[in-house]
């Protein structure tokens, strides 16, 4: 098939009434979720599982997109307003955009927000569209052993990008694989640690524990949080009002954002959070007046917006090529592309061209309509911000109860919702990262039989798994990671001497 | 829920223990030399092996850094949010008992009936005031119903209270 009737089927696809609808619903869906306090990008995400069961597989993919993208702008609303972060990603810089407001540029700060969101966004997704047919070219000569370590290293990103002691975060990632051995997908098919019930020899359904992480440990937070203050009415002047003549004068920190977005977006497990802090970061340190920063200065707001909008796009990379999430969003969207027949691999490139053209379409034509919608959003945000918790957080948790049992149709996934809502938030609350563990859970089978099988061929050597050239190279890099924090820690400690500070 | 490290350790070297252990049980696969409890026992001893040095306080400074930098940012804008000790923090556990709840009732009582009961609770526990918790538990778990049920063919358990569709 020619690349022009690729385009013109994958145009179809997108074109087709319900997706349509699906892409307009879901970015509204997105930005109110977004906006709320306390409600994250992933929970929207997690929330929208069951509906998209009943979709066609490019709606359900665009549903994901578009709630996803517009989630992580609208997290800046609220930040930029009242100075609380709608969603983790927009942590970074709220002191900035709340300066900016009480300097009186509230419409510059979230002009900003909407405006260099969208570019990012379009980035993120030339980048997708760049990097992952590139590698499944290289994919495909793959085997066994590199998938192995391209797993194992995955996981070993996950643990290092996390805020967290590397210890913790390298447990929660085994928790998660524990939790995947449950059931009979092993390679023996003999049912292990199922404890004799047959609840479990299916395995513990991933989206299911995933809702309980990311939305139940959530009601569960907001029930020791305060409400947030109420916002006062405000009447806005033009929001895009001088975004072009900041595009001419920061190009450098826009695409420095850009580009540290997409590569924080590709490596697993690490999301539009870390790419806002890696990249406020990275601006402030490269910038000829950092100490303008967090006193109302566009300069941090417009790098780390971009950086966090691209990384949602570059984030399904990995997820996409080796069924490898690039974060928590696309953790849970792999396990609906399962579903949805458009497994994960480097021949969905080849195989499912024009599912792939139309996914990079939507990303597309929902980061473009997130300028209009946005700043419809921004315009309307005090009232939706003045919805009360008791009214929301209440329904929240129905609609967890319902999708647990919407996705099994059973009830034993309303219990993992419910169980993994208890253990994410005991976890969260110890310092030991969830999303470490949700990698872990959603890698665990592919973990397993990639190392088993590559045992098997190997008859039980080690020496394969070294010997081909790719897989050297991995396992050059996953041992690094993985002594890492040995390493700190030896220092650490021949540092030790000197004070440390209290 | 705040546990010591010491605790915490302690508890996933006894997981990575179980781990090991209940996968050295697993069956071998004939002809082949690893099985379905290789993994597990790798898995278990991971665990073990982290446990043991949480439990002992390694790593630990690397976490009070990160901890550092985030409480200086929410300090002021969040306000104190660890509340008043164990009540905050049995409230804490309401919503996963409701989600049980759910799994308990819902066969029984039906779908509306216990939606009522679970929205009502949490919306009086986040301190709505009781006409308004009543009017949200009355009228959310018919729309809930009418898109799961409905739209979304999804077979909520009939119960005590008839649905109009």
């Amino acid at each position: 098939m020619s690349t022009v009737t690729v385009l013109i089927d994958a145009f179809r696809l997108v074109a087709q009434p319900d997706v349509l609808l699906v892409v307009f619903l879901s970015s509204l869906y997105g930005l109110v979720v977004g906006a709320l306090p306390g409600l994250t990008a992933t929970m929207a995400i997690a929330l929208l599982v069951p509906v998209t069961f009943y979709l066609s597989p490019i709606a359900a993919v665009a549903a994901i997109i578009s709630a996803s993208s517009m989630a992580i702008f609208s997290g800046d609303i609220p930040g930029a307003l009242l100075r609380i972060p709608g969603t983790p990603a927009s942590a970074a810089y709220t002191d900035e955009a709340y300066a900016m407001t009480r300097k009186g540029q509230a419409e510059t700060a979230l002009g900003i927000c909407v405006w260099f969101s969208a570019l990012g966004g379009i980035v993120g997704t030339l980048a997708l569209f760049v990097l992952a047919p590139t590698l499944a070219e290289m994919a495909l000569r793959f085997s066994t052993f590199e998938y192995f370590w391209l797993a194992f290293l995955g996981l070993m990103c996950a643990t290092l990008v996390a805020r967290s002691s590397p210890i913790k975060a390298i447990a929660s990632m085994l928790i998660g694989l524990l939790v995947s051995c449950v059931g009979i997908e092993n390679p023996a098919g003999t049912p292990r640690f199922t404890f004799g019930q047959t609840d479990l020899l299916g395995g513990i359904e991933a989206i299911a524990a995933l809702v309980g992480v990311f939305a139940v440990s959530e009601v569960m937070r907001a029930m020791q949080m305060p409400d947030p203050p109420p916002l006062p009415k405000r009447k806005y002047g033009s929001i895009l009002k001088g975004q072009l003549a900041l595009t001419r004068q920061y190009p450098r920190q826009q695409i420095r954002g850009n580009i540290v977005g997409v590569i924080i977006g590709v490596l697993p497990g690490a999301g539009a959070d870390m790419a806002a802090w890696v990249s406020y970061a990275i601006s402030k340190r490269f910038s000829k007046t950092p100490e303008k920063f967090g006193t109302g200065h566009p300069e941090g707001l417009i790098e780390s917006g971009a950086a966090n909008n691209s990384s949602v796009a570059s984030a399904w990379v990995p997820a996409l090529l080796f069924g490898i999430p690039g974060d928590t969003i696309t953790a849970i969207a792999i396990g609906v592309l399962y579903m949805k027949g458009l497994n994960p691999g480097p021949t969905l490139f080849t195989e499912k061209a024009s599912s792939m053209y139309a996914l990079y379409m939507i990303f597309i034509a929902a980061n473009l309509l997130m300028i209009p919608l946005g700043i419809m959003m921004i315009r309307v945000a005090s009232y939706v911000l003045r919805a009360p918790r008791w009214s929301i957080m209440p329904v929240i948790l129905m609609l967890c109860a319902v999708g647990g049992f919407a996705i099994g149709n059973n009830l034993f996934s309303v219990v993992t919702v419910a169980t993994f809502g208890l253990i994410g938030y005991v976890m969260e609350k110890n310092g030991y990262p969830v999303a470490a563990m949700v990698l872990g859970i959603v890698m665990g089978t592919m973990v397993e039989q990639s190392f088993v099988t590559s045992l098997i061929k190997s008859d039980g050597s080690i020496w394969p798994f070294f010997s081909r050239p790719v897989a050297a190279v991995l396992a050059a890099m996953t041992i690094a990671a993985l002594l890492w924090p040995v390493a700190y820690w030896a220092l650490g400690r021949m540092r030790g001497a000197a004070p440390t500070k209290g | 829920m705040k546990l010591s490290n010491t605790v915490s350790g302690l508890f996933l070297v006894a997981l990575g223990a179980v781990a090991t252990y209940g996968g050295s049980l697993q069956p071998p696969v004939p002809g082949q030399q690893v099985g379905p409890s290789v993994f597990p026992m790798v898995v278990g001893t991971g665990l073990m092996l982290c446990g043991a040095l949480i439990a002992m306080g390694v790593g630990s400074a690397m976490e009070e850094e990160a901890e550092a930098e985030i409480s200086t940012r929410d300090s002021d804008s969040a306000g104190d949010h660890t509340g008043n000790g164990i009540w905050s923090g049995m409230l804490a556990l309401l919503p996963p008992a409701l989600v049980f709840f759910y799994v308990l009732a819902s066969e029984r009582i039906g779908f509306i009936a216990t939606a009522f009961v679970m929205i009502l609770v949490a919306a009086l526990a986040f301190g709505g005031k009781l006409k308004h918790a009543l009017a949200l538990a009355i009228i959310s778990p018919f729309l809930v119903h009418l898109v799961f049920y409905k739209l979304l063919r999804v077979p909520l358990p009939p119960g005590l209270i008839p649905t109009p569709w």
